[in-house]
């Protein structure tokens, strides 16, 4: 009989463990389905759960009324430009410190990480004065650069866990056959650093598409991505949940895909390798 | 392959990295700590002059000052509890076998992608709102009065709202170290006859402990400059009831336009963040060479 007793022993986590996992999802389920609603069937009471008028309505307004297209776009080169020039500048940095590693790569990669603890908002006086004076103040340019500089150390980190697992004998294999150093980067290291650079790269636009503490300051009409944007609608007027609800899906749907995507990669990038 | 060309070599495609941060702390800091002993207000350009002390001593004596140094430590701990003891429970769930793990998995980890002024928002309105939110709703079923969470509770409200973006950050580390567990190890004191509680006290929660160590570290580095939900829920308030060190900064400077204050309210910071990190690292130490 013991088979029989895993079984329902199974079924019943497959009851608890689903109920626990739609209870942490709700709220995000619960705002896709209201941002289908029309604002009245949003504050019905009793709450309206499937049985309502779907409507896009909402989403139209939402793009009509305040240009969402526009702070999405913001969002796109925001995140994605950081992220690839972190990567022009890390990919090399973690490249040598993870094949000619020297006495200090430990304490550099330390200090690195070090730099992270430093509050943002220690560095907001100055960084807000320094960017109004060089008209930095509400561009995406502005924007590109913070991210890239705090989002660094986290590039490197995880660039180096990843090609310090590359086996150095490969390379030695490669040159006994005569490969010359092109070669060898090439065709040798490159495809296996590939899968590497691909999961920083998403972690890191994941990072910088939510980062909201410089975004929300450095930015106001002109450059503002989507955590700006859907800060504007912390001061509402009249009924606005369904629309709240379309700007909310609409800004973290794309990034919750890619994090679907890559939530393989995502434990070892976020502790910096020291959970696999 | 340590050649002395390629040590050149690999200095050069360091110091880009090096120099940038470099430049990116010393530049900002040097700035902040300089503003910080002058009497500065955006609102009279021209007029800065020296201050000596006089910022840091109005920024402690400030009433503000100590709550929002309260108010920071109790989100930090709050959520650090929540998600933390959260997170293994549901992590030791996850672990189970049932049916639709994978997407199981994945409604768990959801939340984490959330941007911060949605999920604030998203809460603020359509769950904690006294009127019309889910929360009201339900205990107008239950026979109870509606509770206005962000008026009457506003610093646990924001605690809640941010422990739920990261328990699961939590709960999905915590799950990738209880999958790398021996398993033989815990059929062995099955057979012994150790009891599940017995079980997991001294074999899941020891092999657990590195993870949560890092799942510590990395989380009180965020959230001791939670700022975003803060500023579209209670806008610090009622009064500075749910207002930490990075809101309080925030204020002074750049809604207040005091330079000076707001800069010196920003090299406190750094060392409180400083002090939190040494301890932190002194605690855990031996947990991250292991």
């Amino acid at each position: 009989m013991p088979r029989a007793v895993t079984t329902r022993r199974k079924a019943v986590m497959t009851v608890i463990a689903w109920t626990v996992g739609l209870l942490i999802f709700f709220p995000i389920l619960w705002t896709v389905l209201t941002s289908f609603k029309t604002e009245a069937d949003a504050i019905a009471i009793p709450p309206r759960f499937l049985n309502f008028d779907w409507t896009l309505e909402n989403y139209v307004t939402v793009q009509e009324r305040s240009d969402y297209f526009r702070h999405f776009w913001n969002s796109v080169v925001i995140s994605v430009g950081s992220t690839l020039i972190g990567l022009a500048i890390a990919i090399p940095a973690a490249w040598a410190m993870a094949f000619v590693p020297g006495k200090r790569t430990k304490d550099v990669l330390m200090w690195m990480l070090s730099t992270k603890m430093l509050p943002p908002v220690g560095v907001l006086v100055p960084i807000y004065l320094l960017f109004r004076d060089t008209g930095l103040l509400d561009t995406r340019i502005g924007l590109v650069i913070v991210l890239t500089l705090i989002n660094l150390p986290i590039i490197v980190w995880m660039l180096y866990t990843y090609f310090r697992e590359i086996p150095g004998e490969i390379l030695e294999a490669a040159r006994m056959d005569g490969a010359g150093l092109r070669s060898e980067i090439l065709y040798v290291l490159t495809p296996m650093a590939v899968p590497g650079i691909a999961s920083t790269m998403l972690l890191n636009i994941i990072l910088a598409w939510n980062e909201a503490f410089w975004t929300l300051n450095l930015t106001a009409a002109k450059a503002a991505p989507l955590t700006a944007f859907i800060a504007s609608y912390s001061s509402p007027e009249g009924l606005f949940y369904a629309k709240l609800s379309a700007a909310s899906t609409m800004a973290i749907a794309p990034i919750l895909i890619l994090g679907w995507f890559s939530q393989k990669q995502l434990v070892r990038g976020l502790t910096f390798g020291a959970v696999k | 392959m340590s050649t002395k060309a390629s040590r050149t070599a690999a200095r050069l495609m360091i110091s880009p990295a090096v120099l940038l941060l470099l430049a990116w702390m010393i530049v900002p800091l040097s700035m902040t700590l300089y503003f910080s002993l002058l009497r500065y207000n955006l609102l009279m350009p021209g007029m800065e002059s020296w201050a000596g002390f006089e910022n840091y001593r109005y920024f402690f004596t400030d009433p503000a000052f100590s709550a929002a140094l309260f108010n920071t430590l109790a989100l930090v701990g709050g959520v650090l509890v929540i998600t933390v003891i959260g997170g293994i429970l549901v992590a030791l769930l996850l672990d189970q076998p049932f049916w639709g793990q994978g997407i199981v998995r994945l409604l768990v980890l959801a939340p984490f992608f959330v941007m911060p002024t949605v999920s604030a928002l998203v809460w603020k309105n359509m769950f904690m709102n006294p009127v019309n939110g889910v929360f009201a709703w339900l205990a107008r079923v239950f026979g109870l009065q509606p509770y206005d969470f962000l008026t009457q509770a506003p610093l646990a409200s924001i605690i809640g709202i941010v422990a739920w973006q990261w328990l699961p950050f939590a709960a999905l580390i915590l799950l990738t170290a209880l999958q790398s567990l021996d398993s033989e190890q815990m059929e062995a004191a099955e057979m012994d006859g150790a009891s599940p509680l017995k079980r997991f006290w001294f074999i899941t929660l020891p092999h657990l402990s590195r993870a949560i160590t890092v799942v510590i570290l990395i989380q009180t580095i965020f959230l001791l400059s939670i700022f975003a939900e803060i500023l579209v829920t209670t806008n610090g308030g009622p009064g500075t009831a749910s207002t930490n060190l990075t809101f309080l900064v925030y204020m002074q400077s750049l809604l207040q336009f005091d330079v000076g204050l707001g800069s010196a309210g920003g090299v406190v910071a750094i060392i409180l963040a400083n002090i939190v990190a040494i301890f932190l690292m002194r605690m855990i130490g031996k947990n991250l060479d292991a």
